[in-house]
């Protein structure tokens, strides 16, 4: 979950066309190009998608074995197809708590990527378009936030959860994880850079409320910063582990990957666990592969901006 | 008719100014109360209960009573080296991991970006999708590879000769840094590729006019044009590998190499939830947070320095 500051490029990044399109043929050398260079560069291409790829392609296929083929048989070859009832067995095993930990997790990741968006872009509305008494100073505060990391106010936080009756509830991982400097930080980069003053100006003098304002005016212009932001926060809640793991004990309130860790730690004891961890994992993963795919086209134009992870 | 219109604007912009004072209030007010409760005040507790250490009586029945100690739970954290080991590992960790993975990332990129390059939509989608892999599940996917019986991997490598054993550092070392290639090159990939868009045309354009070959090109123009997004790249790779967490965790059940406190934040959290001596594991979290928030104070300077 680095934040990268990457994003103060937002602004030139925008106004650089995306060159990508027709500029290759328009002037590139192409006769210059020889055959067995192209061969090189592709298969570097190619053998460097295989590093990335073939991790997942065994998940897949070991996904699809029951405990002794996961063991017993080569891990890139298919034995009995079993991903049927290995998917059944996932779904019902304990009494579906395996769905209970997706829902779980949806839960933790998608409401709380839109409360911690909801959040970040009023701030940043806030901070860029009004005037106020000691406004730098505050904003100061929040970029000293984006210097805090995580992993260090988790047990302080399990601490003070404990004293108000916060630990091992929904709440003790949902709430910690919703204020983000550095959403505040991308929204107000955003509202400057997308939402012009003067818009924001005419509408006041029509008359119109300031919320009124941002959800109708502002924050339509901010949907690239938006799907940003809800991604970042995305994938910062579906990684961590560290929270749940210290404020959960009660299985009925894990995320899937601490749910899967636990089964994880069971295979010691049980090896039939084994292929329970290996397709809960397959499938916690479907979901987040099919949510980066659809909005590909905004986290392509917003990690450019570096504004992501 | 002027004078009336610009006393009106005056008008309307006071009572603007005092209007946005209220509505910054009702903005900013719940993101500075989740802030304040959920990051400041956990800091600020930290600092209150590493002055402490809690002293059990006898077996620990009746409860434990805080003494203060001042500082002697930070004077105790310099000289531990169990604290101190972890940031030895954690050092030789990303000296083993980052040089490898932004070199890797920045050939990649550029050989993506080269007009030799096919498939290049695919390509990206491909290089990105570790990234969407939680740590803790690429360490289970990794943990399966690097066991011998399962994994083609292990059987080429004892092809060599030598013996497959995950028990020992330099081995857990280079599966971590293994496991962290896999998860963030690409990433890295799409990041360089995208600030490579960003090159000017007519400097490719004017190179290649005077004779520069595509290598040339790549190597003394493109990877210099975006060596600042390198350098911020490798910095906030930095403080993110420190806090390595939950791949060690996971991997400890494999390689006796890695222990409990095997990096800083696994330290912190045995200190805090095996051993139960919260003072001491929040001067130490504090000692920590302190080196990674100047390390990303650093990074942002030099990335305000590079981007200007």
């Amino acid at each position: 979950m680095t934040p990268a500051a990457l994003t103060t490029q937002t602004p030139q990044a925008r106004r650089t066309p995306p060159r990508e399109q027709g500029r290759d043929s328009a002037w590139r050398p192409q006769r210059g190009m020889n055959w067995s260079s192209k061969t090189v560069v592709n298969l570097v291409l190619v053998l460097f998608c295989l590093y990335t790829v073939l991790p997942l392609t065994w998940l897949l296929i070991a996904a699809t074995k029951n405990t002794s083929d996961l063991y017993g048989t080569p891990g890139f070859t298919f034995a009995d197809l079993n991903l049927v009832d290995n998917l059944i067995e996932l779904f019902t095993w304990e009494g579906g708590t395996y769905f209970r930990w997706l829902l779980n997790t949806f839960a933790y990741a998608g409401l709380g990527s839109c409360a911690s968006v909801a959040v970040s872009f009023l701030a940043g509305h806030a901070f860029d378009k009004f005037d106020f008494p000691g406004k730098e100073r505050w904003y100061g505060f929040v970029l000293v936030g984006v210097l805090v990391p995580a992993a260090v106010t988790t047990m302080p936080l399990y601490l003070m959860a404990s004293g108000i009756g916060l630990v091992n509830t929904f709440w003790g991982v949902f709430l910690p994880g919703i204020a983000s400097p550095f959403g505040v930080y991308i929204a107000r980069i955003f509202s400057s850079s997308y939402v012009p003053k003067e818009m924001i100006e005419a509408a006041r003098l029509d008359g119109a409320g300031e919320l009124r304002i941002f959800l109708k005016i502002a924050a339509p212009l901010m949907k690239p910063g938006i799907v940003t932001v809800f991604l970042m926060s995305f994938s910062a809640t579906w990684n961590n582990f560290f929270l749940p793991l210290v404020m959960l004990s009660d299985s009925d309130l894990f995320p899937a990957a601490l749910g899967i860790y636990t089964w994880h730690s069971r295979v010691g004891a049980d090896p039939e666990f084994a292929h329970l961890v290996v397709i809960g994992s397959l499938v916690t993963l479907i979901p987040v592969v099919v949510l980066f795919a659809s909005l590909q086209r905004f986290w392509k134009a917003g990690i450019g901006s570096g504004a992501l992870k | 008719m002027l004078t009336a219109t610009t006393t009106t604007q005056t008008k309307v912009a006071r009572r603007s100014r005092r209007r946005s004072g209220t509505h910054a209030l009702l903005f900013l007010a719940p993101f500075f109360v989740l802030f304040i409760s959920f990051t400041i005040a956990p800091v600020a507790y930290s600092g209150f209960l590493s002055l402490f250490t809690e002293k059990t009586s006898g077996l620990g029945f009746g409860g434990a009573t805080k003494a203060f100690v001042g500082l002697a739970n930070y004077l105790r954290a310099i000289q531990d080296s169990g604290f101190l080991s972890g940031f030895l590992n954690i050092a030789m960790y990303c000296l083993l991991y980052i040089p490898v993975m932004i070199g890797l990332a920045l050939v990649i990129a550029l050989l993506l970006d080269s007009a030799a390059a096919q498939a290049k939509s695919f390509f990206r989608l491909a290089f990105y999708l570790p990234n969407v892999v939680p740590g803790l599940i690429a360490a289970i996917i990794w943990m399966y590879l690097y066991t011998p019986g399962i994994s083609p991997l292990v059987d080429v490598f004892e092809t060599t000769g030598a013996t497959w054993d995950l028990g020992s550092q330099l081995a857990a070392l280079f599966s971590l840094s293994n496991l962290a290639i896999w998860l963030h090159t690409g990433y890295n990939v799409i990041l360089f590729y995208a600030a490579l868009q960003a090159v000017p045309e007519d400097i490719l354009e004017a190179a290649t006019v005077d004779g520069a070959g595509a290598v040339r090109i790549a190597l003394a123009i493109k990877a210099r044009m975006i060596s600042g997004a390198v350098t911020v790249a490798t910095l906030f790779t930095v403080v993110g590998a420190m806090q390595l967490f939950a791949e060690p965790l996971l991997l400890k059940s494999l390689s006796r190499a890695i222990d409990g406190g095997w990096t800083p934040n696994m330290f912190i959290f045995q200190t805090a939830f095996d051993r139960h001596d919260f003072g001491y594991a929040a001067a130490t979290s504090l000692l920590f947070a302190v080196l990674i928030g100047g390390l990303s104070w650093a990074v942002t300077k030099l990335g305000s320095k590079v981007n200007s």
